[in-house]
Formats: C-alpha cells, structure tokens, sequence
C-alpha cells in the first residue's frame, strides 16, 4: 500500500520552506500487498521511468520480482518524494501480457518465434538493402524512454555502422525545440537551469507548461515555496485552467498559435519600461538591436487582440518578470507543439539575457523534457545532432567522431542535418526508406493524423521493426516483433531535465525471452557484423558498463561531459549533474553562472536557423553573428497559424496530458489504479462553448476535424471558450470494438516547426457535435 | 520619374515569385513543410506586392497593370530530376527568388543613385525578407536532394 492515496491527493502533505532554505524531505513509499519495508528482500536503486523529472527512488525485490518502490531522501531531485505514476506503475512490469518472445510475420498474423529466426530475418532484410539501394533505404525511430547506453549504441550501429542518416527519437514529439531553442540562444544543447533555483526565485513563469501534472514532484517543490514564507509569485500561461493557472498569481490563455506574438508583447513592455540589464547585455550577448526593433512592432494593444488577452494582463505579466530579482522560467509543450514553437521558446530565453537572469541561484531557465531518458536522446545523438552535441554541420567534429569510432569519414553522413521523424515518415511513404525499425515508441497513436500513419505503417514494401515491451498498436503493422526488458530489468543511467544522472541497476529477471534494448542493438551489430577501421567488431563495447565508458570518452570535453562521472560515483552518491568532469568532479549545478556559453565558432553544436522558415544557417553567418561565442537574442516576427477555425471546423483542438497517464498509456493503462483514474478519452469544452451546444459534462459527444473523427465525453472546464482539449492517451490496444474512434491524433494535422521539427498538436481546428441518441 | 522600369520590373517578379509560392506548396501538399512555409514566404511576397502598388501609386504608377502575362509559373523546363517534381520545381523556385532579389538590389541601387530616400528604405525593409526566401529554396533542396537523388 502506498504511502497516501495519490490518486485522490497526488501531491501529497505540504512541507513548508522559505526562500533561500532547503527543500525537506519527504519520503514516499508503495509497496504491494503484504509485503513490508522489513520483509523486503533488497532495494536496488534506480529513478523514475514515467516522466522527465527523474525521481530517485529504490526498487523493492521480493521473492525475484518488484513489490515495491521507495524514493530516496538523498537526492537532490525529489528528496524522498514521488507522484502518483511513480507510486503504482511499477506494477505494469509484470502484466500478463508482456511480450515474452520475438513475433514474427506470417500472411496477415504475428506468430512466436526464436531470436535467430527474427534477428535472422532482419539481418537479411538490411544486408539485402544496403547491397540493392544502400544505407538511405533503412531508417530507425527510437525513444525518449530507453537508456544512455542504448541510445549510444544505437547511434553508432545507425551512424557509424550503417551509415544513414535516417535516426530520430520521438523525442521529436516532445523535447526537440527545447533543444533548438537553447541551441539558437546559447549555441547548443544543455539546461541553463536547475531545479534548486525553485528553492530561491521570486517569480516563478511557467510557459505552457502543466508541470502539476506532467512533473508531479517539481510541483510539490513550488507548492511547498508557495506555502513558506516569501513566496514566489507565479504567472502562467495556458489556455486551459491547469491546477498551475489555479494557483498562480496571474492567468495569461492566450489563443492556440499566439505564443510568439504574447512574448513579443512581453519583452515590448520590458524594453519600453526598460526593466534591462544593460551591462549583462553588452558584454554576453549579441543580437539585442534587432530585438528592439522587432518588439516594437507589439505594442500591448495589437498583441491583446492577437491573442485575446486583456491588455491590462499583459501589462502586469511584464511587470512581473521585469520586477523579479530571481526569475525562474519553465517552457514545455504549451509552447513546444505549438505553432512557431521554436520562436516562441526563444523569447524566453530572451527575457533571461536581457534581464540578465542566469546562471545564479533563482535566476534560471528550464526548457523542460517530456519523456524520462529525452535527454540522453539528445545527447548521445540519436536525436537530430551528432553524439555529444557535436555540430554536423562542422567537418572538425566530423572527423573527431570517426577517430572516437575508428571508422571512415565518409560513413557518417554530414552532408546535411540528420533525417527527422516528420521526414523520415515521408521517405518511407514514398518508398526510399524500406526498413524502419521503431523501438520503444507508437507511432500508430502518438503522431498526428493516424490514417496516414497507419497507410504508411500498412505498406508491403516496407519492412517493419518493433522492438517493444507490449503488443501496442504499432506492434500490429510489425514484420518482427522483439520483445525488450524495461526499467528494473537492465542496468542503465538516464537523465532528467536539470542535468541530473541516476543510475538504474537491475533488480529482477526480464520476463521470458525478453532482452535488454542493449542486448538487441548489440547482437544486430554482431550478426550484421559491422567492422571499424582495424576490422575489430563494432561498436566494440559489450554490456551497459563498457557502453558506458565508451559513452564518458565520447563526451570528454564535450559541454555534456560525463568523463568523471563513472558508475561507482553515481552508486555512492545518487543523482549528479552534468557536466562531471576533472574539474568539477561534483557535477555542475547551474550552466553559464560566468556569463560565458558553449557558443564558439568551432565549438558550437549548430550555426542556428531561421526561426521562421527553418532554413539553416552557414558557418560563415554564424561566425559573423558571434565571433566570439556570445549568447545570442533571436527576434522573430509572428504570423498566423497554418490551420484557425472557420465555419466547418470552428475550435481549435489542442491535445496534452494528464497526471496519472503516460504516453500511449502502455504501462500506466497496465495499472490498475492508473488506469481506473481515468479509463477513458474525454473532451473539455467551455461553459459558454458547452451551453451553446447543447452539452453538459458526461454528454457523448463526436468530434471531427479535417483528418478524422473521434468520440468522446464531455468534461465542461475552466478552458478558454473556443478551444477544446483532448488527451492523446488513447489508442485501441484496450478498446474492443475495432473502430479508430479514440486516438486524438485523428483529428491532429501534419504540421511543424520548421526550426524544431517537432510536429504542431495544438495548433488545429475541429467540430464538435452531441452524439445522435444521447441524452 | 526615372526609377519606373526598375519598379515595374520588380513588381512583374514579385507577383511571379507569389504565384510560384503558392503553386509549389498546392502541388505539393504532401510534402508538409514545403506546403506551409511556402504559403507563409507567398503571404511575404503578397505584403510586397501591396507596398509596391501604394509605392507605385504615389507616384503616379499603376503598378497593378504590370502583373505577369507570360507563362505560368514553375512550368517545369528540365523534369529529368527524381522526385515527383519537387527538386525541379524547388531548383525553379530559387531561379524565381534569386531574379527577385536581383531587382530589390537594383531598386535599392538606383534609388541610391537618384537619392530618393523613401524608395531605399523601402528596399532595405524588403530585401532581407527575399534573401530569407533564398536561403529556404537553397536549404530545401540541399536538405532533400540526397534521398530523392539516390533512392
């Protein structure tokens, strides 16, 4: 039994602190019925899997199989404390309908098979492909919930074994512009913030981003500040009334697709009442003329009727920020999947640099993650970068990465960025791309417009991977299926959003035949045998603690240094930041406390793009720009979303989250607690919006949009009147009936950030009716 | 008024590049990134467009009269190239932005010349927005080209 009853309090008991104070414990526990602290076998130590906040916890072993979990009053992430998820989803490990041996195709069903036989067919398949139309023919989508080792390996069998360029995670969908945008301000990847700035800031500004829900305990730890002495005041920004709107000091809702005109507003009103720090400005930044001529074209009138928010809001929302002394900021999917999301996110960065709020304790930005292991997606380079946040586009890192793998230059494609999801979809739907291997990710819910995706997914000529730990929706256009091991079955590190590092050991057996993703990525490389310079196999690492070491070389030097940051330092001292190195063997609390970035010409992780059109920009631009490796302030001008409501279609649709679901509800849909809480797809609709429908909550409602149709309840809420919300949670793999009327992916567009890629789920129009018959 | 031509000239472009915009990203609908940033740089065009003819009509020129009567846009000279069209009518595109930065250029030239400071500024304003054009048709193709040239 847990601790507390999470579902009904999910944030649990305040524990009041003060500003500059540290943040108390708590410890939170749940363990399965009849089994108790003391007759647990053994602890292993691990953090969460089921979020990006990266709770440290132990795992409870009893009998050979997981009874439990405990989080650890050590650690500086949550200090003892979890959130609903992490409390009862550790029981989906052992659902009955694990996948427990490889599947392979057989006409149109997935029957058991062996490893050789699947691997055998697979291997076949890409030597086939590479001989008849080369490395561009196979493509590969992996995850944000994998581990650093995983992620590594598989980029160097993609990158420097194959040698495509086709490697995405769907990290794409999720955390792809909070590195863009800190690659456009700071010159590469790599939170600025910490979540101990939480501890001393006086405004805390949350941008689209729901963190009571999709970060349960980083909302504890505001909670508790709020409920101290000298609490923070807290201004967000979301259409919906979130448990964040409801508890903060100002409301801004603007209308889908307006962030970028509301910043623009914002930072007009800082510059005009000249809330800047000049000095901050001329001596570790660039670019801050041509902001001052961009915002001046938003004055708070123009920007109030673009986004439907009173003026006089406005107006104190910038006095907020431009009255903060420490000015903690936090940006996640609100304005991630959101139209000009990359744009958007940057001019939060701008009213740090301008403000001259960073890298001291409270003054901090967090451009969040969404999935738990993102981070290492995104460092190890199976994210649209080279590993180590090294720059394709710079021929030196190029070179240094081949030398690190001792394979040919020329094998790892650098000829132009690495292969997004959105398009790596499109080369297979036109039939460049014939193998694509998804691992520990379902596309067949979680990307927009499902028809297509399944079209795609359904085509004989294309040959599909899924390497997964259930039978999921994308499991069924399968050619093999491969059953992985997760969390608490495999040794691993991943990191969360402020840079923290927790190892997770192994605790129990996987089920049946199931392997670590590791094990998988390594055997392909073995059976394909790949070769480096010196014939030798590779990659030549063989389990998590040589990928690792192999990891912790490729970093060295590198701003995500992990060089002294070795598994025995992670076991005696729990979560550590980044960057570990020799010099700060400690880890690294804040990034660019000296006011100086990993911005240098040579340096840098990207020259930049466009952050309207996403056009790349050259070395030579760059260097022009930034000699000296300054943070740089982008200013973009807004425009008009691709797709606004209009007569047929008169909502715009927004899709998200919730507290007690995860993802395609894989796991979390696999617990009972979790699943009951909220079993079933929901629509929330405005008061005013509902009255004029005829709706009241529990109505049955249908929804349309120009892709799809879907059915839902309705749930009248605080969101702002025209705009309706729908989880994207739910799939089909627990709905009977056969029909694609759940997923609220139907309804979504294809559409990007051109700078991010990352697709656009809250930026579309849909109708919504009663259903016929009801009541 | 001895900068006619050039203006003329530039609205005869502008309005081809607008129609180019628009017809790539209707042709190619699946290609979602060319679809909607193309429609987004065709608004660009069409804002020029609208500063020229109140450009032009303070000064007597009704520029309107000088919109394209020849062919079509984006009529494919050279289709040998894979890719449904895309990479012919991009690499046709950039031809079309790259004639239309050419004569911002002039404008901005000539206006110099003749000291007329309305019409630099004018240019000044624009010109960047054409050259943002340019780098997209550039960067689209060097993104692109590799799969499509080699599958």
């Amino acid at each position: 039994m847990p601790t507390r009853d999470a579902i009904s309090d999910p944030w649990g008991a305040r524990t009041p602190y003060g500003q500059g104070e540290q943040w108390p414990a708590r410890v939170d526990a749940s363990l399965a019925d009849g089994v108790t602290a003391e007759s647990v076998d053994r602890w292993v130590r691990s953090a969460s899997l089921l979020h990006s906040n990266g709770d440290a916890l132990d795992i409870a072993v009893k009998d050979g199989r997981i009874a439990g979990v405990r989080g650890r009053e050590d650690d500086r992430v949550n200090r003892g404390r979890l959130d609903p998820k992490d409390l009862y989803a550790w029981q989906a490990n052992d659902a009955a309908d694990r996948l427990t041996r490889p599947l392979v195709r057989d006409g149109d069903r997935l029957v058991e098979s062996d490893w050789d036989t699947a691997m055998g067919r697979i291997v076949e398949h890409s030597k086939e492909l590479l001989a008849q139309r080369g490395p561009g023919s196979i493509g590969f989508y992996t995850t944000g919930q994998l581990f650093l080792e995983e992620y590594y390996t598989l980029t160097a069998i993609a990158r420097g074994g194959i040698g495509t360029n086709h490697l995405d995670g769907n990290t794409r969908l999720c955390t792809a512009t909070a590195a863009e945008a800190l690659k456009e301000s700071f010159g590469c990847d790599g939170q600025p913030g910490s979540y101990t700035d939480v501890d001393h800031a006086d405004v805390l500004a949350l941008y689209g981003h729901n963190v009571a829900e999709t970060q349960g305990v980083l909302w504890q730890r505001m909670l508790d500040r709020a409920a101290g002495a000298d609490p923070p005041a807290i201004l967000c920004v979301d259409p919906r009334r979130t448990p964040v709107a409801r508890a903060a000091t100002l409301h801004l809702a603007p209308l889908p697709g307006t962030n970028l005109a509301l910043l623009n507003g914002l930072l007009h009103e800082i510059l005009e009442h000249d809330w800047v720090d000049h000095d901050y400005v001329r001596e570790h930044t660039v670019g801050f003329a041509e902001l001052a001529e961009r915002v001046r074209q938003y004055p708070p009138e123009r920007v109030a009727r673009i986004c439907g928010v009173p003026e006089r809001d406005l107006r104190e929302a910038a006095a907020l920020l431009g009255g903060a002394e420490r000015l903690l900021s936090t940006v996640l999917q609100g304005f991630y999947q959101s139209h000009q999301a990359s744009a958007a996110a940057v001019q939060v960065n701008n009213v740090h640099l301008v403000r001259g709020m960073l890298g001291r304790p409270g003054a901090g930005v967090l451009q969040m993650n969404g999935q738990p292991t993102a981070q290492n997606t995104r460092e190890c380079g199976a994210n649209g970068d080279l590993t180590g946040f090294r720059n394709w586009a710079n021929d030196a890192h190029v070179r240094d990465l081949a030398r690190l793998w001792n394979v040919p230059e020329e094998r790892i494609p650098h000829y132009g960025p690495p292969t997004h999801l959105m398009q790596l979809l499109r080369y297979a739907e036109q039939g460049s791309i014939r193998l694509l291997w998804i691992s520990g990710t379902n596309p067949a819910v979680s990307l927009p417009e499902l028809s297509r995706v399944r079209e795609i997914l359904r085509q004989r000529r294309l040959f599909v991977v899924v390497q997964d730990i259930f039978r999921t929706e994308t499991a069924e256009f399968a050619d093999v299926v491969l059953p992985a091991a997760t969390w608490g079955e495999k040794t691993g590190t991943f990191t969360n959003a402020d840079r923290t590092v927790h190892l997770s050991e192994r605790a129990v057996d996987p089920p049946g035949d199931a392997v670590a993703d590791l094990g998988i990525f390594l055997d392909y490389a073995r059976r394909m045998d790949f070769r480096d310079n010196d014939g030798e196999p590779f990659p030549p690492w063989h389990d998590a603690e040589s990928a690792y070491a192999a990891w912790q070389r490729a970093s060295k030097g590198r701003p995500c240094d992990y060089s002294a940051l070795g598994y025995d330092k992670l076991r005696e001292l729990g979560g550590i930041q980044w960057p570990c190195d020799d010099e700060h063997p400690d880890g690294t609390e804040r990034l660019y406390a000296d006011g100086r970035f990993f911005a240098a010409p040579d340096y840098c992780e990207d020259y930049g793009k466009d952050l309207v059109t996403g056009a790349p920009l050259e070395r030579s631009d760059y260097a022009a720009l930034n000699p000296h490796g300054k943070a740089m302030i982008k200013a973009a001008e807004y425009l008009p979303a691709h797709e606004t409501p209009d007569a047929e279609f008169p909502f715009f649709l927004i899709t998200g989250r919730t507290l007690v679901h995860f993802h395609t509800r894989t796991k979390t849909g696999r617990t009972p607690e979790l699943r009951d809480a909220e079993p079933e797809v929901w629509v929330e609709i405005s008061r005013a919006d509902a009255a004029a429908h005829g709706i009241t909550d529990g109505t049955p409602t249908v929804l349309t949009s120009p892709r799809g149709r879907i059915r839902a309840r309705a749930r009248v809420s605080g969101i702002r009147d025209g705009v309706l919300f729908v989880p994207f949670h739910y799939g089909y793999w627990d709905d009977a009936d056969g029909e694609h009327d759940r997923a609220a992916n139907e309804l979504t567009i294809t559409d990007w950030d051109p700078a991010s890629k990352q697709p656009l789920f809250k930026t579309g129009a849909a109708a919504l009716r009663p259903e016929e018959g009801a009541p | 008024m001895t900068l006619r031509p050039v203006l003329r000239q530039l609205y005869r472009s502008e309005s081809s590049l607008a129609a180019a915009l628009r017809t790539l990203a209707r042709r190619h609908a699946a290609e979602h990134e060319v679809h909607h940033v193309a429609r987004d740089l065709a608004r660009w065009s069409e804002e020029h467009l609208a500063e020229l003819a109140a450009t032009g009509e303070r000064r007597g020129l009704r520029l309107g009269e000088a919109a394209p009567t020849g062919p079509h846009p984006l009529v494919a000279r050279d289709d040998q190239l894979p890719g449904d069209g895309l990479l012919t009518d991009l690499r046709e595109l950039h031809r079309e932005i790259a004639g239309v930065s050419v004569d911002w250029e002039l404008l901005a030239q000539g206006a110099q010349a003749a000291r007329d400071s309305e019409l630099l500024q004018f240019a000044s304003r624009c010109h960047p927005r054409t050259l943002r054009q340019l780098r997209w048709s550039n960067a689209m193709l060097k993104v692109l080209s590799p799969q499509l040239l080699t599958s």
